[in-house]
């Protein structure tokens, strides 16, 4: 895989300018998610109003990958269900382990412009954690990681 | 220690046949992303030449057995080989004896030996271990182990902003409750090579033994270990064209007599009944079990390789490469190096303004450009110099002015791309 063919130009300009990125006032749910292997870290906090995702916001330290796909989640996930976000946030993780079929159907819309991630090992990690974090947020888990136990993409990657 | 000043003249390269040597690694004739392998991560591991491949190959094919326990042909001759492997290694790090030379894992297991078989016996609670904020966790978290088991103390030596030592502050961490010194020779996120004569010098004034982890500083310069009077040296065969697995620690042999011993089991003992074992002599002592005998052996032939260029050639060669580097990124905007002490092997940690270090790695991965991102296994570096995470190119003797060429282009492809 081309690496460059991951950094599209949506992917680049949601890293340059992320969208709802900040603190949020008065969060119902709040998560924050680190992945250890590289140091990266950002928060999620979000307003539940009955089952819907009234309002999202997202902040941290995270390469291009990462925070592009976490603004890119905020925009998608804000007005969906609680149900309809545990939806995607199986998909999404399913396509960048490579275990989605992306000619079936799915829910993923632009969201898949993060496929090509499946091919580059070391960075898939960067693409999930937003949506671990969100995961985490919406059932009142207040921190996680990429390497906690239940994570699917838990796996002993050394960084010495 | 000979040290390489900066004064060298820069034709040296001109005469260092970098190209006779560059075919004479496989590796590097690779195609990464269509482009050809240029590969600066040294620091995390090193390629192997020919004829280190061919003496594996060799060992494999016509000289394998158990060593140290059978009386036929091949497993007198797999000891044999082994045991001048050994005295190969005594003679790159100039040991008095070669039963001062430990073969283990590597770095991380020669530091483990040390903190089980010395810390272990000999330091006790409130007592103090003096670490630096340079260290890699491999000669952190052995120490923090021991000293929750025994209630010791860690005090660690800071750093300036251009990643040195305070050697006045190191000074002043010494007290009666001193029992030991762990520093590294060279960073290895930064390249800072550390005045480790002179804190050993001062250490021992006080009676008190010094490690110094030797991992990066082996493969890149000549290193005397009675000179420096060390008390133990530590350092890894795959990071100087050696095998992965296989590392040396060199203790002084009464130190290393008067430790316990780390594991145990078979060709470590003398004699074995339930009631009582009796350990075997050095360095047998702390060779429990069928050692990587392969690895050995090919990290003699590494040594062999390395010598045969010269550790001082290599380390002139390598000083121009660094040089090099570094002149072209301080005038470079948008890009800071981190790690700007004047005594430096071939390593550049560096950040580029706005971009983080994983995007960097992948792109420069689309040029063929292989380096390390990340906090390289030092928070505690990374926390003082308040750098989340860097990008490092770090060089060997191998690596040419052209590569370093398609290095620096690269960052400029990458800070293109972000703008």
């Amino acid at each position: 895989m081309n690496s460059k063919s991951l950094y599209q130009e949506v992917i680049l300009d949601h890293n340059k300018k992320p969208r709802n990125y900040g603190a949020l006032d008065h969060a119902s749910h709040y998560a924050v998610g680190h992945n250890p292997l590289c140091g990266d870290h950002l928060d999620i906090a979000l307003n539940l109003e009955g089952e819907h995702i009234a309002s999202i916001a997202f902040q941290g330290e995270s390469c291009a990958i990462c925070k592009a796909s976490a603004s890119m989640m905020t925009t998608v996930v804000k007005g969906k269900t609680r149900a309809d976000a545990e939806t995607l946030i199986k998909e999404f993780r399913d396509m960048a382990t490579g275990t989605l079929n992306l000619d079936a159907e799915h829910h993923l819309g632009r969201l898949t412009v993060f496929a090509g991630v499946r091919d580059l090992p070391t960075r898939v990690k960067c693409a999930i954690l937003p949506w671990h974090t969100l995961h985490a947020a919406l059932n009142s888990v207040t921190t996680t990681s990429t390497e906690a136990e239940d994570d699917p993409m838990h796996a002993a990657i050394g960084d010495a | 220690m000979k040290i390489i000043d900066s004064t060298l003249k820069p034709q040296f390269a001109s005469i260092f046949d970098v190209e006779a040597i560059r075919a004479e690694f496989p590796i590097l004739k690779l195609q990464v992303e269509n482009k050809p392998l240029v590969y600066l991560d040294n620091a995390a591991s090193s390629q192997m030449p020919q004829p280190v491949i061919d003496r594996l190959v060799r060992y494999q094919t016509s000289q394998h057995a158990n060593i140290n326990r059978g009386v036929h042909y091949l497993s007198e001759t797999a000891t044999a080989e082994y045991e001048d492997s050994r005295r190969k290694l005594q003679r790159f790090i100039n040991a008095g004896e070669d039963r001062e030379v430990i073969f283990t894992s590597g770095t991380t297991d020669s530091i483990n030996l040390v903190m089980h078989g010395y810390g272990r016996k000999f330091i006790g609670v409130g007592d103090e271990i003096i670490l630096t904020t340079l260290e890699h966790h491999s000669n952190i978290v052995p120490w923090q182990m021991l000293a929750e088991e025994k209630g010791a103390k860690i005090r660690v030596v800071p750093i300036n902003d251009a990643g040195e030592l305070l050697i006045d502050e190191y000074e002043g961490l010494f007290n009666e409750r001193t029992k030991f010194v762990g520093v590294l020779h060279v960073s290895n996120a930064l390249g800072t090579i550390n005045p480790i004569k002179q804190m050993i010098a001062f250490a021992h004034a006080r009676g008190v033994p010094v490690l110094i982890d030797g991992a990066q500083a082996a493969p890149h310069m000549r290193v005397d270990v009675q000179d420096l009077d060390c008390d133990f040296y530590t350092f890894s065969g795959h990071k100087m064209c050696g095998p992965t697995g296989i590392g040396i620690l060199y203790g002084k042999a009464e130190l290393l007599e008067r430790m316990q011993p780390f594991k145990g089991g078979g060709d470590m003992i003398m004699s074995v009944t339930f009631e009582k074992t009796t350990y075997n002599s050095i360095p047998h002592k702390f060779e429990a079990g069928t050692p990587p005998i392969a690895a050995a052996i090919g990290l003699g032939a590494a040594v062999d390789y390395l010598s045969a260029i010269g550790m001082d050639a290599i380390a002139a060669y390598e000083l121009e490469l660094l040089n090099y580097a570094t002149e072209q990124m301080s005038h470079m905007p948008g890009v800071r190096i981190i790690g700007t002490a004047p005594m430096k092997t071939a390593v550049v940690s560096f950040e580029v303004k706005g971009v983080h270090p994983h995007d960097i790695g992948t792109l420069l991965n689309q040029e063929g450009v292989a380096v390390r991102t990340g906090h390289h296994c030092v928070q505690p570096v990374m926390l003082r110099l308040k750098v989340p995470a860097t990008t490092r190119a770090s060089f060997a003797f191998y690596n040419t002015m052209a590569e370093v060429d398609t290095f620096i282009a690269g960052i400029r492809t990458v800070q293109k791309f972000f703008t």
